[in-house]
């Protein structure tokens, strides 16, 4: 495992809120970094302490062997150490949930507001650069009120980008959009993000926002940090059930587009196959993710040939977990899955591991989300 | 109108516009100061300087003559220093008209500096510019129409200045009477007529200054 490039570790309380808490944050190399959780969860007041637009109360931000910041909330006597780089200083690109393009300047010069200092021709080109990798082009001289919700998004990044920021920040990058605009978005920032392998810290409260452009999932909950890891890892085994609440999504699978027809996707996920709602599945697409959550899940132990699922998936039990009231019961039908009932349904099927059963489950209830590129 | 009435016009004018330019900077910045950053002392200072929106002007030039009288603090400083006297030339017309006009400048620019959307002048740091550079390609731009409908208010206000100026400048004709000074002469020496005419041209300086502004400070919304 290569060392952090980013390690931070601090506190900040608001007055009447939780207090928030950074507690080692660490990202390593050029992926991109997940922050979910609901609102509230303190995931922004994170990503703006990294920024340097807030002060923690207490803590360590370092970045590439250099300290950001650094104050000890302890003793008066210690506050000679105390150092704060201001945001000027750092070097990070920051997209701010609703953009904050200048209003006052084209998006030309909105590109170029970061690139103050450098000589005239090369603000030129690095802006028509971005232009042209933003697909952009044509609009450099217009407001950014005279811009589509998209576009004024581009543009956001590229302003972030064009000054070439070791360290990439987004605050909900898609939320500002409508829901069409905003599935369609989702893919293509995926693709940008990975083209500028910059390490990227995304704050998000979708989870398919959070599948689609993460590599790690850090999960946040009333401020503090909930489990992390690889976002697929996270988003299969929640760590306990205030992860599951939070992700609500317990089985995701990579899987393979066989065939689209009549709005309906048949899938390859592991060795068996499944039936989808194809929904806003672009064409083309033959990677995705299958997600599945557990109590979408439908176990039975009779022949359910007559049942209304699309997806009769013969499975066995591979473990049994009880969880408070719920009972979580880890399956193996060709691929992993989870499914969760209550305790009682589970003590009536006398349910055991190595049991053979029929897993159930509907062809909408079965979410895909696209991981091209 | 006759040559002296060209020559008080544009005097006055000369004057309010020369308190008016004055006082843009000191003002902006005191504005900016009160909009965007906490400092102990600040209460004090924003009531301090709006003080002569409500104070008698004649207190206020009573104020100045003390201060700026040949042996007040300050004037007599100036004498020593500089060989600048003050009170009773252009240059007291010009400091009463300022402080007069003061308070108008500074609460007009600070709401409009406060009007500005922080997250942008957060954005501009993030991305490498200095406090002088957002404040002058970020807040300034935004905020120009309301610190300009300010300047407005500034002049006319400073334009209808009596009572102060009357206090530290006195009423020497060519040398220190100002518009609203020439027109109290006149009423005192029985020319109401000149002394209408006199307003005539005061209240259309005056309303083509509010008009402006007003103009300028609607179009922003």
């Amino acid at each position: 495992m290569t060392s952090p490039v980013l390690r931070a570790d601090f506190s900040k309380k608001f007055s009447g809120g939780p207090v928030i808490r950074a507690d080692v944050l660490e990202i390593s190399g050029a992926g991109v970094t997940v922050l979910f959780g609901p609102s509230g969860s303190g995931k922004t007041t994170i990503l703006r302490c990294l920024a340097g637009l807030e002060t923690p109360d207490e803590g360590t931000i370092s970045f590439a062997g250099k300290t950001w910041f650094q104050k000890s909330g302890k003793r008066k006597a210690e506050s000679g150490n105390d150092f704060i780089l201001p945001p000027k200083n750092r070097g990070v690109g920051f997209v701010p949930q609703d953009y904050a393009l200048f209003p006052h300047l084209t998006v030309a010069g909105n590109i170029a507001y970061g690139l103050h200092g450098r000589s005239a021709m090369e603000t030129k080109s690095r802006v028509a650069e971005m232009l042209r990798w933003l697909d952009l082009a044509g609009l450099n001289s217009r407001l950014p009120h005279e811009l589509s919700g998209g576009q004024q998004q581009r543009v956001a990044l590229a302003r972030a980008v064009a000054r070439e920021p070791k360290l990439l920040l987004l605050d909900e990058p898609l939320a500002a959009l409508d829901t069409p605009t905003r599935q369609r978005l989702r893919g293509e920032l995926r693709k940008l993000l990975r083209q500028l392998a910059i390490p990227t810290v995304v704050v998000t409260h979708d989870r398919l926002e959070a599948l689609s452009l993460g590599d790690d999932l850090v999960v946040l909950d009333e401020g503090r940090i909930v489990q992390r890891g690889p976002v697929q890892a996270v988003f299969s085994r929640p760590a306990n059930l205030t992860v599951a609440g939070i992700v609500a999504v317990e089985t995701i699978q990579p899987g393979r587009v066989l065939e689209l027809k009549d709005g309906l996707a048949t899938l390859l996920v592991g060795r068996a196959q499944l039936t989808a709602v194809a929904g806003d599945l672009p064409a083309g697409a033959t990677d995705v993710f299958v997600c599945i959550r557990a109590e979408d899940v439908i176990l039975t132990k009779e022949d359910a040939a007559h049942a209304s699922p699309r997806n009769r998936l013969a499975a066995v039990v591979r473990a049994i977990a009880n969880e408070g009231p719920l009972t979580r019961i880890e399956l193996d039908c060709g691929f992993p899955l989870t499914a969760v009932l209550t305790r009682q349904a589970c003590a009536e099927m006398a349910l055991q591991e190595n049991d053979t059963l029929l897993a159930l489950v509907k062809a909408p209830q079965i979410h895909l989300v696209p991981r091209g590129g | 109108m006759t040559g002296n009435d060209w020559q008080l016009v544009g005097f006055s004018a000369r004057m309010a516009v020369s308190s008016t330019l004055l006082i843009l900077p000191f003002g902006v910045a005191l504005a900016w100061l009160l909009a965007r950053r906490d400092w102990p002392g600040k209460t004090f200072v924003e009531t301090f300087v709006s003080l002569p929106l409500v104070l008698p002007p004649v207190v206020t030039g009573l104020v100045l003559l003390e201060l700026f009288g040949k042996r007040g603090p300050l004037g007599h400083w100036l004498h020593a220093q500089l060989g600048l006297d003050v009170v009773f030339t252009w240059k007291a017309v010009v400091l009463a008209l300022g402080v007069m006009a003061l308070p108008l400048l500074v609460r007009a620019a600070r709401t409009a500096i406060e009007e500005v959307n922080p997250a942008l002048e957060q954005i501009a740091r993030t991305l490498g510019a200095s406090e002088w550079r957002v404040f002058y390609t970020v807040t300034l731009p935004l905020a120009r129409r309301g610190i300009f409908a300010g300047v407005l208010l500034a002049f006319a206000r400073a334009l209808g200045e009596f009572g102060a100026t009357i206090m530290v400048a006195g009423n020497i004709p060519g040398r220190t009477t100002t518009l609203p000074v020439a027109i109290y002469s006149d009423v005192q020496a029985g020319d109401d007529a000149h002394a209408w005419t006199l307003a005539g041209i005061s209240t259309v300086i005056a309303f083509l200054a509010l008009w402006l502004g007003e103009k300028l400070s609607r179009r922003r919304q």
